[in-house]
């Protein structure tokens, strides 16, 4: 009433005049990461992963794409699967992470990037290679291990697939025991 | 003499910079007066019903992550709620919190959307929408911690959350609710004693009683014409039987009802958020259902209130890890219903403030 | 030839070139040309000085984009445009590029010579206000001694200008925004013209130099509901918010510019800040003393009155939201118009109270205490009446209006 209102207005509007702005100017600031955010790029531990695809059966857009073949002659204990594809298209990627919560193995994590723009379609698919050679920093989403840990992946060291994972791992590469050797002393190793 | 003119007919939308998506419209205008109005959707038609039918029940999380997609938590809300109903699971405690805990964070964010469009369609340039994005940015960056994903967040699954929230959760949320209500009220002192925005929006696009129950309209848009109908005190699912909150009516049904009730209610989810908080208790997060659950043969309906009305979720079951049948009741799309009657009569610029007061979305519109 | 007895530069230049003959006699030397060529002085110097002045103001007009841009970022807790040059400053640089660069397109059905006229048109207007305003002393082009008036017919011209532009397009939201243009520009003239009078009774003059020398207090403290109303109608006849109904975003797209694009519609856009500019300049000749000020040289003394004002249009601006059309019609009728009649009328009577003859017969004078005691009246009178009105006058319109036989959507099409 009586343009008083009006007035109030005003004064935020003024208020907010004064204060600092909260948008940031971003390639030179970031915002604060959380590290449960589900990045664009993944990070996938080959010593981890025993090929099982599980990851690509979750995924709601069957976007991984997944070849292997048995590694050795006699295959031990199942799990010796070498890998020879593993595609993951993100160009169609939703980023929902139902891939890693279905890796049984914590072979594969959400990455902690978000810069992935490519000028073409066929650059966005990340190969095996990639995934290979890529620093690991996964993201800690559906992790509870790594947050245990205080795992920062914008800050810190990467992450090895030794610390990684929910517990150490004995039948991975490159530390896979030899066939003799699993069925010799199993029991005397930790 | 009456002045005689022409009646134009004008597409409004689908490419318009304020129908809130690809909405279109076809009014015809007498001089300003709108004479008619012929709503047309379909434009962002993702048939995600039909999607569904292909997907495991885990999987369809994400489909409704992108029906509402200001407001994803209650869409998985209303999802998980279903599929519970459905197999039989009872969700543990801590999750139910943490679902509702984070629904309500999502009405909140969903309502500032609401009221800074609404402002800004009705000319306030920007100023508002910015500030109502500032906070909501805030409950992005709780969402982010809670799920890592800001937008399409897939946080809940069949029985519970797919994961506890982390240790800086909590603080942050204590700041966050410390902190809401000034902005809630620096969005009053803006504008909502302001004389521009009374008089362009109080008696403006009146809706009754009788129009809306027989429109099947739900949601704020209800409310504002002071019918008390909240699912969350009608039909309390989750933890709402356990909490105390008030449920804001309007009286007239005008626009600015359709506003200012929007306001309220953030305050009394504000309340909700925080006797959940005070009540939530160390535990499980996560009921133990296999990751490809398979439902008895049979069906469920589930309803929630969403931000924007009674958002159900009506699932069928074959037996088979798909659903054999999912159909959205989606509140946008059957708010919108009534806009032909709240329109006629009124001018160009109510049309698109009436529009905004809605609260339509266009990705749950079409679906 | 006020410009050359006022200014030095111009003085100096003229007599450079045409020495003591034609009008300036006080050269003392010969010129460059021989005698009988002093119109080609004279035309020189006018385009000299005409070019200078335009290219200074577009230089401002441009940073003031630039300024309006960034301001309204802070307003809305934003950074605002950063990117280009230094603190962005380059900006309206980078959107001029960028805008001369696109194709210039006309769409099927325009009226070809109209909807390239329109642009034009509104440019033109804009600059011809700049050729009475005083920037500073003895700056202006031209001392009009119905400078006021000039201002008036030729900011009118402007509602010409979009009503062609509306029209012109061949599209249903720009015909909206033209027929807007007419009712709203052609309405706001009334309370705008209303509201000058009392400056006009209190100065005795239409002369935008003599109503600032005639200044002894500025005349925003003896004028508050003029200035009050000035500002309202302005804002409404520039189009700015909350009275941007012409172009209004949210409705009708971009009103009577929506098919312009390119240089077309960068020349709409500079027209449109220009105006805040000019306006400003009004206002601050008219209301705030002009280039009068202390201390700093009356130039800047005059920008910064004219910058002030542009902050407090930009705040505007970020403030309030739109007034629907037809509230904004009554605003101008119901509202504006009576108590612009309400502030001539108490000028006029108070001028007739605390004036006396002078014995020169120079009009009316008032002495300084009197000036103060009508400035308070002024203030009561004006805060009593905006209160009162906005109390009696309902801007709402109320229910329904009667649709009489709706026709169908599919009958009309
Ligand atoms: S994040 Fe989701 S969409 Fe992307 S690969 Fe994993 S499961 Fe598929
Ligand atoms: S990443 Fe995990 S789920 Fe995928 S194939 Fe490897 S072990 Fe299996």
């Amino acid at each position: 009433m009586y343009g008083l209102g009006i007035l109030n207005g005003f004064m935020v509007t003024l208020k907010n005049f004064i204060r600092r702005p909260f948008t940031i100017s971003y390639p030179e600031q970031r915002a604060p990461q959380h590290p449960r955010f589900r990045g664009e790029e993944f990070t996938w531990y080959e010593e981890r992963c025993t090929g099982c695809a599980s990851c690509a059966k979750f995924c709601p857009l069957g976007i991984i794409r997944i070849v292997t073949h048995p590694s050795q002659e006699t295959p031990a204990e199942g799990d010796s699967y070498a890998i020879d594809v593993f595609d993951i298209d993100i160009g169609r990627c939703m980023f929902c992470g139902l891939c890693v919560e279905a890796c049984p193995y914590d072979a594969l994590f959400m990455g902690s990037g978000f810069e992935e723009a490519k000028y073409r379609r066929q650059d966005l698919v990340i190969s095996v290679e990639r995934l290979r050679t890529a620093e690991k920093r996964p993201s800690t989403w559906y992790r509870p291990q790594l947050e245990a840990q205080n795992y920062d992946p914008r800050r810190g060291e990467p992450m090895t697939w030794q610390g990684a994972g929910r517990e150490p791992w004995p039948y991975h590469l490159p530390l896979r025991p030899t066939t003799e050797e699993m069925t010799t002393d199993r029991e005397a190793k930790p | 003499m009456p002045m005689r003119s022409e009646p134009v007919t004008v597409n409004v939308g689908p490419q318009h910079p304020s129908t809130h998506g690809v909405f279109r419209l076809r009014i015809t205008f007498d001089g300003e007066v709108i004479l008619d109005a012929e709503p047309v959707f379909g434009y962002l038609h993702r048939g995600s019903e039909k999607l569904a039918e292909e997907r495991t029940y885990t999987q369809v999380i994400t489909l409704t992550d992108r029906l509402d997609y200001v407001a994803s938590m209650t869409n998985n809300q209303a999802y998980v709620l279903a599929c519970e109903k459905l197999a039989g699971v009872q969700p543990p405690e801590r999750g139910m919190y943490l679902r509702v805990i984070a629904a309500e964070l999502q009405r909140i964010a969903s309502h500032l959307m609401a009221t800074g469009f609404l402002l800004n369609d009705l000319g306030a340039f920007a100023t508002p929408l910015m500030y109502c994005f500032r906070e909501r940015e805030r409950i992005l960056d709780l969402f982010e911690m809670l799920c890592g994903a800001r937008i399409t967040l897939s946080y809940m699954r069949v029985g519970g959350v797919f994961q506890d929230a982390p240790e800086e959760f909590w603080p942050a949320l204590r700041i966050f609710l410390g902190e809401m209500p000034h902005y809630i009220d620096e969005y009053e002192r803006l504008l909502s004693e302001n004389e521009i925005l009374v008089t362009r929006t109080k008696g403006v696009s009146v809706l009754t009683v009788d129009q809306a129950l027989n429109g099947s309209v739900t949601g704020p848009v209800l409310r504002a014409t002071g019918f008390p109908w909240d699912l969350r005190k009608v039909d309390p699912y989750e933890v709402y039987g356990r909490v105390k909150f008030d449920v804001p009516l309007g009286r007239a049904g005008d626009n600015y009802d359709r506003f200012k009730i929007r306001i309220d209610e953030m305050r009394q989810s504000l309340r909700i958020v925080e006797q959940c908080v005070e009540q939530i208790e160390p535990g499980p997060v996560r009921a133990d259902v296999p990751a490809l659950v398979r439902p008895p043969v049979g069906d469920a309906y589930s309803r929630i209130e969403g931000p924007k009305g009674e958002l159900g979720f009506y699932l069928v079951s074959d037996g088979s890890v798909a659903p054999y049948r999912f159909k959205i009741r989606s509140p946008s799309f059957i708010n919108l219903t009534v806009l032909r009657d709240m329109l006629i009569g009124w001018k160009l610029a109510d049309m698109i403030v009436t529009l905004g007061s809605i609260d339509i979305n266009m990705g749950e519109v079409d679906r | 030839m006020a410009f050359l007895e006022g200014n030095a530069l111009f003085r100096n230049l003229y007599c450079l070139l045409a020495g003591n003959s034609g009008n300036a006699q006080h050269c003392g030397r010969d010129g460059l040309l021989p005698a009988g060529w002093e119109w080609l002085a004279f035309a020189l110097v006018g385009f000299a000085i005409t070019f200078l002045l335009l290219s200074a103001f577009l230089l401002l007009t441009m940073f003031y984009t630039y300024l309006e841009r960034r301001l309204l970022g802070r307003f809305q807790g934003r950074i605002g445009p950063n990117r280009a040059g230094p603190f962005g400053l380059l900006q309206p640089v980078a959107d001029a590029i960028k805008l001369l660069t696109k194709e210039s397109i006309v769409p099927q059905g325009a009226d070809w010579l109209l909807y390239n006229l329109a642009p034009l048109m509104m440019v033109v207007v804009m600059f011809m206000v700049l050729a009475v305003i005083p920037f500073g002393k003895h700056t202006f082009i031209a001392d009009l001694n119905v400078g006021v008036l000039f201002i008036i017919a030729v900011t009118s011209v402007n509602a010409l200008a979009v009503f062609m532009a509306g029209i012109a397009s061949g599209n249903r939201y720009a015909l909206f925004g033209g027929m807007r243009a007419v009712a709203q520009l052609i309405s706001y003239e009334v309370p705008m013209v209303l509201s000058i009078v009392g400056v006009l009774l209190l100065a005795g003059s239409l002369s935008l130099v003599e109503i600032v020398e005639a200044q002894v207090i500025p005349f925003f403290l003896l004028q508050p509901l003029g200035l009050f109303i000035f500002v309202v109608s302005a804002s409404a006849e520039m189009n700015r918010p909350p009275f941007d109904q012409l172009e209004a975003e949210s409705e009708i797209v971009a009103g009577y510019h929506t098919e312009y694009g390119g240089m077309k519609f960068g020349l709409f856009y500079l027209a449109e800040y220009a105006a805040v500019l000019t306006t400003s300049g009004v206002i601050a000749t008219l209301f705030l003393d002009g280039w009068e000020g202390p201390l700093l040289p009356s130039h800047v003394w005059f920008l910064m009155k004219v910058f002030f004002l542009a902050f407090i249009f930009i705040w505007v601006r970020a403030t309030l939201p739109r007034v629907r059309i037809d509230q904004t019609m009554a605003f101008a009728w119901k509202f504006l118009l009576p108590l612009g009649i309400i502030n001539v009328f108490m000028t006029a009577a108070e001028l007739l109270l605390f004036g006396h003859e002078e014995a020169g017969g120079q009009g009316i004078v008032l002495s300084t205490a009197d000036l103060w005691l009508m400035s308070v009246v002024n203030f009561a009178v004006a805060v009593v009446g905006i209160g009162a009105f906005s109390r009696l006058v309902s801007l709402r319109t109320p229910a329904l209006p009667v649709s009489a036989p709706k026709p169908s959507a599919a009958e009309v099409v």
